[in-house]
């Protein structure tokens, strides 16, 4: 049991667990799948279904923010890819053909890995900070998408082989779930199964080390933002085959922030470092579960606070300064007898403190003294 | 503690026809613990108007603790200071700054996008009509610089400056505020000498007037050019307190590196090497002249398969600079290095990687351990670089690997999957160390691989290197310990001041004849 | 006493050099002015009565909000923060307007009340980066989450204003000067106008300016930018400071949904989708440095009237595709980054 507690994904797993109880609380058919003219149906399915796309942004947002970084671009990038797609498809004037949908994925996932390759060498080879890197693409990536489609929206919904890829099915399973867990296997497989992962990590939690340790960052790097580049880019196709149409203004509008906020939930820290596909997947469900649950209680309207509320809550939870302050609470009287009274923390001091040193454990076994200077200290300790 | 330090009725020493004054600034029984550190165990420390007293003490010793305590930076466990006879407990610099305590940290702590004067009166602009008056402000910053006869424009941005030059506008901002004490934290350490020279004038000028300037440097020749008095530190507690030119050299070096090896020696007895020279064949390493401007001078160093080259110096004295160097980790831009006979440009770690040099750095947690990752991650990750991402070092060989390394450095616990920031640093420095023996180097420069931890663990590395030497190796071993470079070096080179001073063949050399070699005068022979 | 005085340590070079260093911290802002003219010129060869004062004057009238939501990024940016928040705050702006002066309440009444709550949302983001030290990106996008969220609850579609204020609001000219224009049915005059909305956006940009060169908090604001553990052990105000410019950054957005919502007298809670990008795009191109400590709020002015060209060259050429506008823009941020860049590096 204990095994059980400590294991990073039980939380995670637990608030999915509770959401879709919740849900059943609202809609008593929630568990029910059903098998209609040979596929399956129901609330659970709809969920799956509706994160996949997330899924996949998710997955190549988990390694890059690994490695210390962010990609505001992805959901530009699906849209640019998404719109290729569609344009290509309905111009070709054969849309059913199997070839032209091929094609037509093929060119658009290249597309997408030449934004990504994009992203990589503003990020590795120049040296601008992420954020703004991927902030460029965001901007001029939707542009590209209305270029492409002469601003016009598309219906590429006569060709059913482009319409497998979101909203088709395959033995009886939606087909974009099988693919959500054919790449989340394949992802797996690619940082897992070869040195990736690991190396994505080290570089994450420590780059100088990493340096001194004979590691190539620059290349690690350039690995995840083309992987975050393909994963948005076949997202982006999943978006428009499933709906009836493509507006290059809407397709995988604030993806990036949904996964984002997968891989935050999930226990992957923004601040880079150890990473769980796992987790990601989970918090792409709650995102989902949450939608539904919000959808059916309150209004659909709702969904963005409950989101914001989310976010809030997380980051406070995994900030060190909310859990010392908590601390703090708990301990505030036995404080005041065993330390004089000016040296009270003060925001100024906190202030200079780098990220402070206050993990879990100061919670239990240190004495009411040590964890006041937890509070009061920087990391720093040597002259 | 303080019974051997000077009687407090002298007067401080330097501006003698000035009546015996009583200190500024009296900490005493100063404790500051950090999570599994005591960083200060009841140090006491004084200071009195007009003098320049320097901290002196080694790496650890806790001189930028006891700084931080006075200038609010850290709270204290325990202890009190006064300053100007009133007791004081700060909860942030700016209430120190407020008490007419100034403090300039080594990094130049203004803020460079702005102008000199700015950097000067920031947060004390002259208003009028509650508009900053940048006039005023302008013409007052002149003066306070025109005051310290320095010719700095004070409308220029301050990143336009020299370093010594933003050190200079800091100290001026000190002066500003009417600072009764002056806190230099290693203002120097980026500065040449003449740069050195000028600061030290206007440090005399601003001592004369009256202020207490705490000094800290890495530079013996300065801390004796500039100080009149001095307190030792060594690991968080008190040496002594002495007047400067009561203290020789000799002496100061050992009250620094203390005497607290005994227990060492007797464990170490087996260990002794035979202090002759290996010179067989051709070096594995040659450098000649190798240097990075404002870093380190040109160094020569030859170093050959199975030899152990010790480099022996006082901190900040360029040992691991040198290092660095050598493994790519910093750039030389002078000099030249072969491998083998083969001239080598060692860009990058990975270069110096391939080339069979592997570099621990003395500062593990930043520089050396991932320590979100296993114990296992960690020894197999320089191999694994080796071997590029696509080929994983199968997870059975990595156990292999993992668990023979375990035993045979002894790493504690024995698990290979615990997260590498739990261990103590002994073990931390045995997993470094097996990161690097895996990957089989013909070249290991161990930086300072002893410090701050145990002394059983210590003697295991030692007897480590010493079997590592002996099956053919090169190492390159930096210690602040002199026994420790004694007892395991075939060769050492003497650095002070970013120089190489001597090189020695380890034969019937004592610990005081390398203290001696540190401890000369710049200028004299060494 | 006795030291004799060696030769003053200073830069070397004489006071020539020294005086066109100073000069150098506007290259930035002149790259911008280059490009702001050649920007207008082809616009001027390329389309008739481009540089009409009319037009020119319409760079301003149909951008207020921009301007202001751009003055607000400025500080934030300024002491190396973000703020993703504006565009759906500016909606909640709007929105909330709309739905209270359609309750019935005075524009006095609504105004101040816009201004507050929006204030007051940034004041807590400000205290969730500063106590709680979350990156600003991501308390910001809570923000923008709960901002867009709240006016989605409020209502989901166009509100109409038909309060007589905010329709005066939207329909006064200020009439600057008259202009005759030939035509073919003879000589037409007419006057050249521009709208109170621009007249706030000025005055806005005025008290910014005065606020950022000439106040304390203003030259903490630039302290932090440059380094924000030095000024903390400068003893400056680094905490109020900083939580301060997200509240400032918030008053501006609401203030920007009030001027929005006099231009299209109504109140929309989905508006102003990706604005903080133009905000950002405005300040960034402007030559305020990203990583905060160097820029200047007349920069990002400059910054919005080159987005509002390129807003123009899409309003003359309606066969210019939207996209382009986006690519342009996209374009010239990466310009002014890796500009950035250079001129850190060349610092260094």
């Amino acid at each position: 049991m204990k095994h059980v507690l400590s294991n990073r994904l039980i939380w995670p797993a637990l608030v999915l667990v509770a959401l879709l109880l919740a849900n059943l609380a609202f809609n008593h058919s929630f568990f029910n799948i059903r098998l209609q003219n040979g596929n399956l149906f129901g609330p659970l399915v709809d969920i799956l279904r509706n994160a996949a796309p997330v899924v996949l942004v998710a997955l190549g947002m988990t390694l890059v923010i690994a490695t210390r970084g962010i990609d505001l671009s992805v959901g530009a990038v699906a849209a640019i890819s998404g719109s290729w797609a569609s344009m290509h498809i309905i111009s070709s004037g054969d849309p059913s053909s199997v070839r032209v949908v091929l094609t037509a994925v093929g060119v658009a996932l290249l597309m997408a890995l030449v934004a990504g390759a994009w992203n990589g060498f503003l990020v590795s080879v120049l040296g601008i900070q992420p954020i703004v890197a991927t902030l460029v693409l965001m901007t001029a990536g939707r542009g590209l998408a209305q270029i492409i489609t002469s601003e016009k929206i598309l219906y590429p919904d006569n060709s059913p082989a482009y319409k497998l890829i979101g909203g088709g099915y395959l033995l009886a399973v939606p087909f974009s779930i099988l693919l959500a867990g054919i790449i989340f296997g394949l992802t797996a497989i690619l940082t897992r199964r070869t040195a990736l992962g690991t190396l994505i990590e080290a570089v994450g939690v420590n780059p100088e080390a990493s340096r001194l340790a004979g590691i190539r960052s620059r290349s690690i790097i350039w690995i995840v933002y083309l992987f975050a580049g393909l994963l948005a880019g076949l997202a982006g196709l999943m978006l428009t085959s499933n709906s009836t149409s493509a507006d290059p203004n809407s397709i995988g509008l604030f993806i990036e922030l949904d996964a984002i906020l997968a891989v935050v939930i999930g226990g992957t820290s923004l601040a880079g470092g150890r990473f769980s596909l796992a987790g990601t997947l989970i918090g792409a469900f709650i995102i989902e579960a949450m939608n539904t649950f919000v959808i059916q209680a309150i209004s659909a309207r709702a969904t963005d606070v409950f989101k914001a509320c989310v976010v809030i809550a997380v980051m406070i939870l995994q900030s060190p300064q909310a859990r010392a302050m908590v601390t703090g609470a708990f301990r505030g009287r036995k404080r005041a007898v065993v330390v004089p009274a000016g040296s009270v923390v003060s925001p100024g001091s906190a202030a200079i403190s780098a990220p402070a040193p206050a993990t879990p454990d100061t919670a239990d076994g240190h004495t009411a003294a040590t964890s006041d200077s937890i509070l009061t200290k920087s990391s720093g300790t040597t002259s | 503690m303080l019974s051997n330090t000077q009687s407090y009725a002298d007067s401080p020493d330097g501006t003698g026809d000035r009546p015996v004054a009583t200190p500024i600034v009296e900490m005493s029984g100063i404790s500051i613990s950090f999570p599994g550190v005591k960083a200060l165990q009841n140090v006491a420390f004084r200071l009195f108007p007009g003098e320049v007293h320097s901290l002196m003490g080694e790496n650890g010793a806790g001189k930028s603790t006891l700084i931080k305590a006075l200038t609010g930076v850290y709270t204290i466990d325990s202890g009190s200071i006064r300053v100007a006879g009133n007791d004081v407990l700060f909860s942030g610099p700016g209430e120190a700054q407020n008490a007419g305590i100034a403090t300039v940290y080594q990094e130049v702590n203004l803020v460079t996008n702005l102008t000199v004067a700015e950097n000067i009166m920031l947060g004390r602009e002259p208003r009028r009509f509650g508009m900053i008056d940048w006039r005023a402000m302008r013409k007052h910053s002149r003066k306070v610089l025109a005051d310290l006869n320095l010719d700095i424009d004070p409308g220029s941005l301050l990143e336009s400056h020299s370093i010594a030059v933003q050190q200079l506008v800091a100290i001026a901002r000190a002066v500003d505020i009417n600072a009764q004490v002056l806190v230099l934290d290693e203002p120097t350490s980026s500065l040449d000498a003449r740069e050195v020279g000028e600061l030290f004038t206007i440090i005399r000028k601003i001592r004369d007037s009256g202020v207490a300037i705490l000094f800290v440097s890495h530079f013996l020749d300065q801390v004796y050019e500039i100080s009149d008095r001095l307190t030792v530190l060594r690991n968080g507690e008190l040496v002594s307190e002495h007047l400067v030119h009561d203290l020789p050299r000799i002496d100061l070096i050992s009250k620094m590196i203390g005497k607290d090896l005994a227990a060492l020696d007797e464990l170490e007895e087996g260990t002794k090497r035979e202090a002759t020279e290996r010179v067989s064949g051709g070096a594995f390493l040659h450098a000649e002249g190798v240097g990075k401007t404002g870093s380190i001078k040109p160094y020569d160093l030859e170093i050959h398969p199975g030899e152990v080259v010790g480099l022996a110096g006082l901190l900040g004295s360029g040992r691991t600079e040198l290092a660095r160097l050598l493994y790519g980790a910093d750039k030389n831009d002078s000099g030249a290095i072969t491998i083998k006979g083969e001239p080598v440009k060692l860009r990058s770690p990975r270069i110096a990687l391939d080339n069979k040099i592997a570099f621990a750095s003395e500062d593990r947690k930043a520089e050396g351990l991932i320590g979100d990752l296993t114990v296992r991650a960690n020894i197999v990750l320089a191999m694994q670089s080796e071997r590029g991402w696509l080929r994983q070092i199968p997870r059975k060989q990595q156990d292999e690997l993992a668990e023979k390394y375990i035993k045979a450095l002894d790493i504690r616990p024995t698990n290979p999957e615990a997260l590498v920031r739990n261990l103590s640093g002994g073990n931390q420095q045995k997993v470094l160390l097996a990161r690097w023996l895996i990957t089989e180097p013909k070249l290991l420069i161990l930086d300072e691989p002893t410090r701050g931890i145990d002394i059983g663990a210590k003697a295991q590395i030692q007897k480590l290197v010493a079997s590592l030497s002996d099956e053919g190796m090169a190492v390159v071993y930096i210690s602040a310990e002199l026994e420790e470079v004694l007892r395991l070096s075939h060769r050492i080179g003497i650095m002070r001041d970013r120089v190489k001073i001597a090189e020695i063949v380890n034969q019937g050399v004592t610990v005081n004849d390398i203290m001696e070699t540190i401890a000369a005068e710049a200028g004299q022979p060494a | 006493m006795t030291t004799t005085l060696q030769p003053a340590i200073g830069p070397e070079a004489p006071s020539k050099k020294r005086s066109l260093k100073r000069f150098e911290r506007y290259s930035p802002i002149a790259a911008t002015v280059v490009l702001l003219i050649v920007m207008l010129a082809f616009g001027g060869i390329r389309y008739d009565n481009f540089l009409s004062g009319q037009a020119l004057l319409d760079l301003f009238n149909k951008n207020s909000y921009l301007f202001v939501l751009a003055i607000g990024m400025t500080f934030v940016i300024l002491t190396g923060g973000i703020d993703l928040s504006v565009g759906a705050v500016m909606a909640m702006g709007t929105v909330i307007a709309a739905q209270l002066l359609s309750k019935g309440w005075s524009p006095a009444l609504v105004i101040p009340v816009v201004l507050v709550i929006s204030t007051v949302l940034g004041l807590l983001v400000g205290l969730m980066i500063d106590k709680f030290k979350i990156q600003p990106f991501i308390a910001t996008l809570a923000a923008m989450f709960l901002a867009r969220g709240l006016s989605l609850m409020i209502t989901d579609r166009q509100i109409a204003i038909t309060d007589t204020f905010f329709q005066k609001m939207n329909l006064t000219h200020i009439n600057l000067w008259e202009t005759t224009t030939n035509t073919r049915r003879g000589v037409r005059v007419s006057d050249v106008y521009t709208t109170w909305s621009v007249v706030i956006a000025l005055l806005i940009l005025v008290i910014a300016f005065v606020v950022l060169h000439y106040t304390r908090f203003g030259r903490t604001v630039y302290a932090i930018g440059g380094g924000e553990s030095s000024a903390n052990l400068m003893g400056l105000a680094v905490a109020r400071t900083k939580i301060s410019v997200y509240a400032i950054s918030g008053l501006c957005s609401g203030l920007a949904g009030i001027l929005y919502s006099f231009y299209t007298a109504s109140g929309d809670p989905i508006v102003g989708v990706g604005y903080e990008l133009n905000a950002i795009a405005a300040v960034v191109i402007g030559g305020t440095l990203l990583a905060g400590g160097a820029g200047y709020v007349l920069g990002s002015v400059l910054g919005v009237i080159t987005l509002s060209v390129i807003y123009a060259y899409k309003d003359f050429d309606g066969g210019l595709n939207t996209g382009w506008t986006r690519v342009m823009i996209g374009a010239l941020v990466l310009l002014f980054i890796v500009l950035q860049r250079v001129l850190v590096a060349r610092r260094k």
